[in-house]
């Protein structure tokens, strides 16, 4: 990873679900040269807003800029940063590593442990499915590298708020 | 009753009080073109090319604070009309610019004269659409001119497919203001920012207000010169805000930036405090920007969030309408601060100022047997008494009326600032001259960009607009040229431009007066003359060639590095 892990932002964005709300929001970045690491679009709860979970890095007067950006967007509804609030964050991936001879059960080991499931397995290949705070998924790519990695597909990070506790 | 799209367009345009237009017809807007013949309380001008279309509309707007509207067709007729939309987007003009496209069945199919024109618009309006539901037409009317005209102002586009023209609906209009959820621009300050503001200033013993573009678009010139003169505080203008305080005042400074006052360029950089109203801090203005203004704090009035700390670190952000901001800042100046001597707290500042005015005043080198362009400038004004809507074109031509062309109220300047459009002042004084039919309207040009939309003279001719073009003809592409003599060792690489035509017998060929003046003592007279001609008139001032604009911070530069005559 090239980019400083503490320039890593979270933004959750709430847009009217019309046709190309995606090219506007992304046309903000790409504009300004500012760079999307991952992004989530779905439908939202209300009938139509969606929801835009965009991963970007950059310090904090980009973030700023990116945030007064996203807020003058006429389509755009509410962003949220989520660096400040306590929230829950998951990323879900499938990694497709090639998995020979002993090397099979040290990768089920692996899966085991970070509680992955195995999704789809071949003589030659296994496919993991992993969730997982962006973190977690780092770590478990990392550690998945040494048996070879043939295919990854991430969906992007998704966050939500955590409720407050009673007491 | 239901309506046709075309009809339901008109008779929301109507509604929302749109008298003039300027539009270029074609096979996907020919519709809107049949009906607009019944529609005789809409009067549309018929320029000569698209780009005129939108610039007209410009020039309307600047000139009124009204949105202008623009209608034009598919494929090349949206295209043409991009620098005329990327030119009011980046300086916040109201527009709404309504083009035709081919009908929803074949869009996607590259059918003839399509492009995808809200795709290729995007980056440049401030809002667009593409019309799918003829039911939805007249709300999203009333959003467009609603989202033109509001916040910070800008172009909107509408997309119109030519089966949306004629298909029918209910024709439904609402009075009330648009409300938009993902769209409320904050126009209020925060009176505790407004305090900061206002004790900021009165801890400054060398304050500068800055004032831009956003004090005229606010109409807020009035408040700009009251709460100045109440507090005493010298004011200078970005290119933007020429205007917006008057050049009579004692505390005028001059324009500030590139080319702008050796007075207004050292105030900035010597400054305890700027208070910037309206501007944006755009590269022209500031030079250099890690050495720009090194002592002030900066207070920063905009209602757009994002000019703000975006290019200069602000010490006192206030996100509102400048006329708003401003009346309360006059109001806390008349109450809380009603004791303060802010002319004697001022006093040694504005002594330095003034010497600065006295050691390095704006002028020009007046050798040779030229005419000068600044010259040009001071008889022009005087001759108008200031009581003119001036166009300009960009480059040399547009410095020289900024700075000698001493401008006294908003709107009375038209110029393509942030996007630096050869071209516009030509179809901007069409639009001026259609909102003002009475009052005189100039577009001083150089004799490179006059060329650049001067097909817009056959408009002109055909409404017999009695519009003057000045054209200052040095023979070159001035403003390259003058950086090619500085910054390049005198390699003048394609900036001289041979094969020019006689634009005396051009303005006859179109059907204008033609005036061309070569001698110093024919100036004064000769353009007497054309200004006071009931009819269009192109003047043709034979300039020095190589006149060079004086002050210049060159490019990269720390503003109080000016290049001086």
């Amino acid at each position: 990873m090239i980019d400083n892990e503490k320039d890593r932002h979270v933004l959750s964005v709430l847009v009217e679900n019309e046709p190309g709300v995606l090219s506007r929001v992304v046309g903000l970045f790409s504009g300004r040269g500012y760079n999307i690491h991952s992004l989530n679009v779905a439908p939202a709860l209300e009938e139509g807003t969606s929801h835009m979970t965009i991963t970007t890095y950059g310090d904090m007067q980009i973030l700023e800029q990116i945030m007064k950006q996203l807020h003058k967007s006429v389509s755009v509804i509410k962003v949220v940063e989520y660096s400040d609030i306590h929230a829950v964050e998951r990323e879900m991936m499938f990694v497709k590593v090639q998995a020979e001879g002993a090397m099979r059960g040290e990768i089920l080991r692996t899966v085991d442990i970070f509680r992955c499931k195995v999704i789809d397995v071949s003589p030659t290949e296994i496919t993991i499915e992993a969730t997982g705070d962006h973190e977690k998924l780092e770590a478990i790519v990392g550690l998945l590298h040494r048996f070879g990695i043939k295919e990854i597909a991430r969906t992007g990070s998704v966050v939500m708020r955590r409720s407050r506790r009673s007491e | 009753m239901e309506l046709t799209g075309a009809q339901i367009l008109l008779e929301s345009l109507k509604k929302e009080g749109v008298d003039v237009m300027f539009g270029y017809p074609g096979g996907a807007i020919i519709d809107i073109y049949d009906t607009l013949s019944r529609y005789p309380e809409i009067k549309h001008v018929l320029v000569r090319h698209e780009q005129g279309a939108v610039h007209a509309a410009d020039g309307y707007a600047r000139a009124t604070g009204k949105v202008g509207v623009a209608l034009v067709t598919s494929g090349p007729g949206a295209t043409n009309t991009v620098t005329g939309i990327a030119t009011a987007y980046c300086d916040s003009i109201p527009l709404v610019v309504i083009s035709g496209q081919v009908g929803t069945g074949l869009i996607g199919n590259d059918a003839f004269q399509e492009v995808d024109t809200v795709g290729i618009t995007r980056p440049c309006t401030k809002y667009n659409y593409l019309v799918k539901d003829v039911s939805k037409l007249s709300q999203i009317i009333r959003e467009a001119f609603y989202i033109a005209r509001t916040g910070r102002p800008g172009p909107v586009l509408i997309d119109l497919p030519k089966d949306v023209q004629v298909s029918k609906a209910e024709f439904k209009w609402s009075n009330e203001e648009v409300s938009m959820r993902s769209y409320n621009p904050n126009y209020r300050p925060n009176h505790n920012q407004l305090r900061k503001a206002m004790e900021a200033l009165k801890e400054s013993s060398s304050p500068v207000i800055l004032a831009g573009g956003g004090v005229i678009l606010s109409n807020a010139s009035q408040e700009l010169t009251d709460f100045a003169n109440e507090v005493h505080c010298p004011v200078t203008c970005t290119l933007m805000g020429l205007g917006s305080f008057p050049s009579s005042s004692d505390l005028w400074l001059g324009m500030v930036g590139m080319h702008g006052t050796y007075t207004a360029n050292m105030s900035l950089n010597n400054a305890d405090l700027i208070v910037c109203v309206g501007g944006r801090f755009d590269d022209r203005v500031t030079g250099k920007l890690s050495t720009f203004a090194p002592k002030a704090k900066i207070v920063h009035i905009d209602i757009d969030p994002t000019t703000i700390r975006k290019n200069v670190k602000v010490d006192v952000p206030v996100v509102a309408d400048c006329r708003l901001a401003l009346e309360g800042m006059l109001e806390l100046a008349k109450t809380k601060y009603a004791e303060t001597d802010w002319a004697g707290k001022h006093k040694g500042w504005c002594e330095t100022l003034k010497n600065w005015r006295i050691e390095q005043p704006l002028t020009w080198n007046d050798e040779g047997r030229y005419v000068k362009p600044q010259q040009v400038m001071r008889t022009m004004r005087e001759i108008t008494g200031g009581n003119a809507i001036i166009s300009t074109e960009v480059g040399q031509n547009q410095m020289w009326v900024a700075q000698f062309y001493d401008f006294d109220s908003p709107r009375s300047l038209l110029t393509s600032g942030g996007l630096g459009t050869m071209g516009y002042g030509l179809p901007a004084a069409v639009g001026a001259q259609f909102a003002f039919p009475d009052k005189l309207v100039i577009d001083v040009a150089g004799d490179g960009s006059i060329q650049m939309n001067i097909q817009e003279m056959a408009t002109i001719v055909e409404h017999r607009l009695p519009i003057k073009i000045i054209i200052l003809n040095n023979g070159y592409l001035g403003m390259v040229r003058q950086w090619q003599e500085l910054f390049y060792k005198h390699n003048y690489s394609f900036t001289s431009m041979h094969g020019q035509p006689d634009f005396v017998k051009l303005a006859d060929a179109y059907g204008a007066e033609g005036y061309r003046i070569t001698a110093r003592e024919d100036l004064e007279p000769t353009l007497r003359k054309a200004l006071a001609s009931p009819n269009p008139a192109i003047v043709d001032v034979v300039i020095e060639p190589e006149e060079d604009v004086y002050p210049m911070v060159p490019a990269g530069a720390s503003l109080d590095e000016m290049l001086l005559v």
